[in-house]
């Protein structure tokens, strides 16, 4: 018998603009122990099928149709009754662990009251249980974090804890709505091999939602594709990734980023000067600590020492986990916070420590793109004028047709109606904003583009137009780009090199085939070896690099020489790895064999 | 923490220096004096009164005695109007009263407004929801120079269950009708802010959790919902308590209570410079004590808060 049957599954919400039908009539069953993996895009109703399954709609949704857990109908249940379930008979996990636990109660407390609620198990008993979980779920130093509030532990550990707290009543499903969404991709890596542990030794079956087609990929038995509240497509892993029957599914699978992709962007062979030149930058911010009647600081070393040249048509991709500096960089290379230390030059102008005045000169050739679309345009201004402002600056002998002319002719270049011209931010879609972005950042024809995080927070689809949209106009007008992101499928997808940051140094730089097929360094060995693919054989069967220890702080003087253990040993914790040429156009930073930092 | 607490303490001397120098001259900048009054005195006793009181010094000098006073005896001087009567006395009659039908007041306008606010966002656009913001509505409007009339009319003149002013000692009958004045207002304010508080943190991801835990609806309210629910309503409590605790002119005005309130509206109208000064500086330091407790207030409701 299935564990859980879905039938003719419907979700309404009444809004002030009327009913939206977010689920319309859908029909799954998950069986026992297995996987099934529910894909789609933002919107597309796969989380709200499942919220409503548990009874947790919003007040202003309305669910109907039929979801029976072992047999028993708990569709629209009393709270009462449900509370039994939820917990207990089934487990949920959410996508931001940040946001996801209380802030003001104890891990402790969070994971006891479910003992407690259940099955009435309290006191010692109680807290062996919670510390049993958290060995499994290897929670480093478990017993401290029973104490601890959740801002204590980093994403990882706060995600961790939840996969714990879920299984204290050992549930015979587990419901996980985009569990590492929010992670970086090792520590998304440990967290998706902890669940198919759980899957296999507890026999828990998994119901996993997410839009990441290479999470499902390694993950999934079964895969449901979901769009626009329905379902497009159902079938086994190996029939939706080698034969997908609906158009959509091909779409989406086609659209996904991948490392191993054979029509990425090769190495830029030009002869041409470099038209940006860093140097040796460095950016420290002070930390205020507590401690002592007035407290002390301590330097966060955000970005320290680093150095490479973009040349002209060219992509240089960053990539990097939270924490490893690549957004200070960028900001510190366009002047918009003043390095500590090192210089910047633009085609052979130093431009470091320049006034305002002098800057805006080189601002009208420098230009960024900023990850949240929406966020990073004036809500009150049409986007028509968002995209003008720079003519105003740059271009002041235009006349006021002459720059709707030249606007309208930018909107058209990146794919803007015409009829968007008077429209605000808020009524266009999250892949529109990001078009007038760019818009933006090309109207003065400038010569590089910072793009930071640029497609992250877009859905995968999106996601590909934009690349493509930067792909043509880099070859349109020759321009260089810096393409920030903390995703190496996309970070590959556009780029001629990568560099690879760690905590604010450069571990490797390299063509964008050699980083990805020929890593050299053990952190981007590992960053490479946890990256999912989007293909269910290979991604089952690549072996994965463990480094021991979580994501360092950048508080850590002794975190820096996380790959020289044998500098550590020596004493010498001031130490700073060099860049080594490897082969031409290949550096790698100074490290110790990859045994000797498996040892931990 | 303990380190805190002293660098707040340390910051407070000169915050407090300021606002005593500051007020000291803009008072003195405000035409007329204590002893201007509509029939002239004759110069030669004008000029004996300023000198008694040492108007006569150059600012300087008066200001320097003044801190002088206040820093080695603890003296806030004379008052100008009341003959016999010093600053300290004053503040030793009215303050005891302010402080007892003040702080009721807070109390009762917390608890009363807290409940009203969490009632409302728990049964949100229900019958509960419409009849608490109602009710929080017409108390903010009611001020408390429209309450206590109204209140006067009603429980003294028409129904005579209360004496219409007075204070004997804080007795409970005197006491009901200037809480109920002073609370109002504020009870209002404290039910929007915790209801539309509440409601923000119901939707939050860990609401969200608890229930996926399946714990009651009970135990997510009140375990997880209620602190960060606070945290708002407590920055808005801070000023209300300073302002309350020192009084209201009007209150002090309709039920002859004799609180602090009275004395600082008078002598602000009589130019009672040593009155109005020392009731400044009261306020002042009350103010800063608050502030103080708010922010540490904060670090419980709000583990993230270190100091």
């Amino acid at each position: 018998m299935s564990l859980l049957t879905v039938q003719d599954l419907s979700v309404d919400f009444t809004t002030a603009d009327g009913p939206v039908k977010a689920v319309t009539g859908i029909n799954f069953d998950i069986q026992p122990g297995e996987c099934l993996g529910i894909v789609g895009e933002s919107g597309s109703g796969k989380s709200q099928t499942f919220m409503a399954a548990m009874g947790l709609l919003p007040a202003n949704g309305r669910a109907s149709g039929s979801v029976r857990l072992n047999g028993s109908e708990i569709l629209n249940l009393a709270t009462p009754e449900l509370n039994k379930i939820r917990g207990s008979d089934v487990g949920m996990i959410f996508q931001d662990p940040l946001t996801a636990l209380t802030p003001h109660l104890r891990i402790g407390e969070q994971m006891r009251e479910v003992l407690q609620v259940h099955k009435g198990v309290v006191g010692r008993q109680a807290r062996r249980l919670c510390l049993d979980w958290l060995d499994r779920v290897q929670m480093p130093v478990a017993a401290r974090r029973l104490e601890q509030f959740p801002h204590e532990l980093s994403g990882g550990m706060r995600q961790r804890v939840m996969i714990a707290m879920s299984m204290l009543c050992n549930p015979r499903l587990l419901i996980a709505d985009e569990p590492t969404t929010a992670l970086d991709v090792t520590v998304q890596a440990e967290i998706l091999d902890l669940m198919a542990e759980l899957q296999k030794e507890q026999g828990t079956a998994i119901a996993l939602i997410t839009h990441d087609m290479g999470v499902v990929a390694r993950m999934c038995d079964r895969i449901q594709v979901m769009r626009q509240g329905g379902f497009v497509e159902n079938g086994t892993a190996t029939e939706i990734f080698h034969s997908p029957k609906h158009a959509y599914t091909q779409a989406l699978l086609k659209a996904m980023p991948r490392i191993d992709a054979a029509d990425a962007p090769q190495l830029f062979e030009t002869q041409a000067r470099p038209i940006l030149r860093v140097d040796d930058v460095k950016v420290h911010f002070q930390m205020k600590m507590s401690g002592g009647l007035f407290g002390h600081w301590v330097p966060l070393k955000a970005v320290d020492g680093v150095s490479f040249e973009v040349r002209q048509g060219e992509t240089l991709g960053v990539v990097g986990e939270s924490g490893c500096g690549k957004s200070t960089l960028a900001r510190a290379v366009l002047q918009l916070i003043e390095p500590t230390g090192g210089g910047v030059s633009w085609l052979g102008q130093p431009i470091v420590g320049l006034k305002r005045a002098e800057l805006n000169k080189y601002r009208k050739d420098l230009q960024i793109v900023f990850q949240d679309p929406l966020a990073s345009l004036d809500p009150r201004m049409t986007i028509s004028a968002s995209i003008a402002e720079p003519l105003l600056t740059y271009r002041p002998d235009l006349t006021r047709r002459e720059r709707k002319m030249t606007v309208a002719d930018m909107m058209e270049r990146v794919g803007l109606d015409r009829t968007l011209f008077n429209r605000y931010p808020h009524e266009l879609s999250g892949g529109q904003n990001q078009r007038v972005g760019i818009a933006r950042a090309m109207i003065n024809r400038p010569k590089l583009i910072i793009c930071d995080e640029a497609v992250s927070a877009l859905d995968v689809s999106i996601q590909a137009q934009i690349i493509g949209l930067l792909r043509q106009l880099q070859a349109e007008f020759g321009l260089a780009l810096i393409f920030i992101s903390h995703d190496l499928s996309v970070v590959r997808a556009i780029s001629n090199r990568i560099m690879v940051l760690y905590l604010g140094r450069v571990v490797e730089l390299a063509d964008g085939e050699t980083i990805c097929a020929h890593p050299q360094h053990p952190y981007t060995q590992s960053l490479i070896s946890a990256v999912p693919v989007p293909d269910p054989d290979i991604e089952r069967s690549r072996c994965r690099i463990k480094l021991p220890g979580e994501l360092a702080s950048p508080l850590d003087p002794r975190a820096a020489l996380r790959f020289l253990p044998s500098r550590l040993a020596a004493g010498e914790t001031n130490y700073l790895p060099k860049l080594i040429q490897f082969a031409p156009d290949h550096y790698v930073a100074e490290h110790d064999p990859l045994e000797l930092i498996l040892e931990g | 923490m303990i380190a805190y607490i002293i660098r707040r303490l340390l910051a407070a001397i000169p915050t407090i220096l300021v606002l005593i120098v500051a007020s000291f001259f803009l008072m003195r900048f405000a035409p007329g004096g204590p002893f201007t009054s509509e029939r002239p005195l004759p110069p030669q006793v004008l000029a004996n009164i300023e000198a008694r009181y040492g108007l006569d010094q150059p600012l300087w000098k008066q200001l320097y005695d003044y801190l002088f006073n206040i820093i080695f005896h603890f003296d806030f001087g004379p008052s100008f109007k009341f003959k016999d009567r010093d600053v300290n006395d004053i503040i030793a009659q009215g303050f005891p009263i302010s402080f007892t039908y003040g702080a009721l007041s807070f109390l009762v306008a917390t608890v009363v407004g807290v409940s009203l606010g969490i009632a409302a966002a728990i049964r949100h656009n229900t019958w509960v929801d419409y009849f608490a913001v109602g009710l929080g509505i017409a108390a903010q409007a009611l001020p408390n120079f429209i309450m206590g009339p109204i209140l006067i009319l009603t429980f003294t003149l028409w129904l005579g269950l209360l004496p219409g002013g007075g204070w004997h000692g804080g007795q409970w009958q005197y006491l009901i009708m200037p809480v109920i004045a002073l609370s109002t207002s504020y009870m209002g304010s404290i039910a929007r802010i915790t209801r539309s508080s509440m409601l923000e943190v119901l939707n939050s991801n860990f609401i969200r959790t608890a229930h996926a835990k399946g714990l009651p609806t009970r135990t997510v309210i009140w375990r997880h919902a209620l602190k960060p629910t606070l945290l708002p309503v407590v920055s808005y409590l801070g000023p209300v308590f300073v302002y309350v605790l020192t009084g209201s002119v009007f209150v002090d005005m309709y039920f002859s209570t004799g609180g602090l309130g009275q004395a600082y509206g008078g002598s602000a109208l009589s130019r009672d410079y040593a009155v109005l000064l020392g009731v400044t500086i009261l306020y002042g330091i009350l103010t800063v004590a608050v502030n103080l407790l708010t922010d540490l207030a904060y670090a419980w409701f709000d583990p993230k808060i270190r100091f």
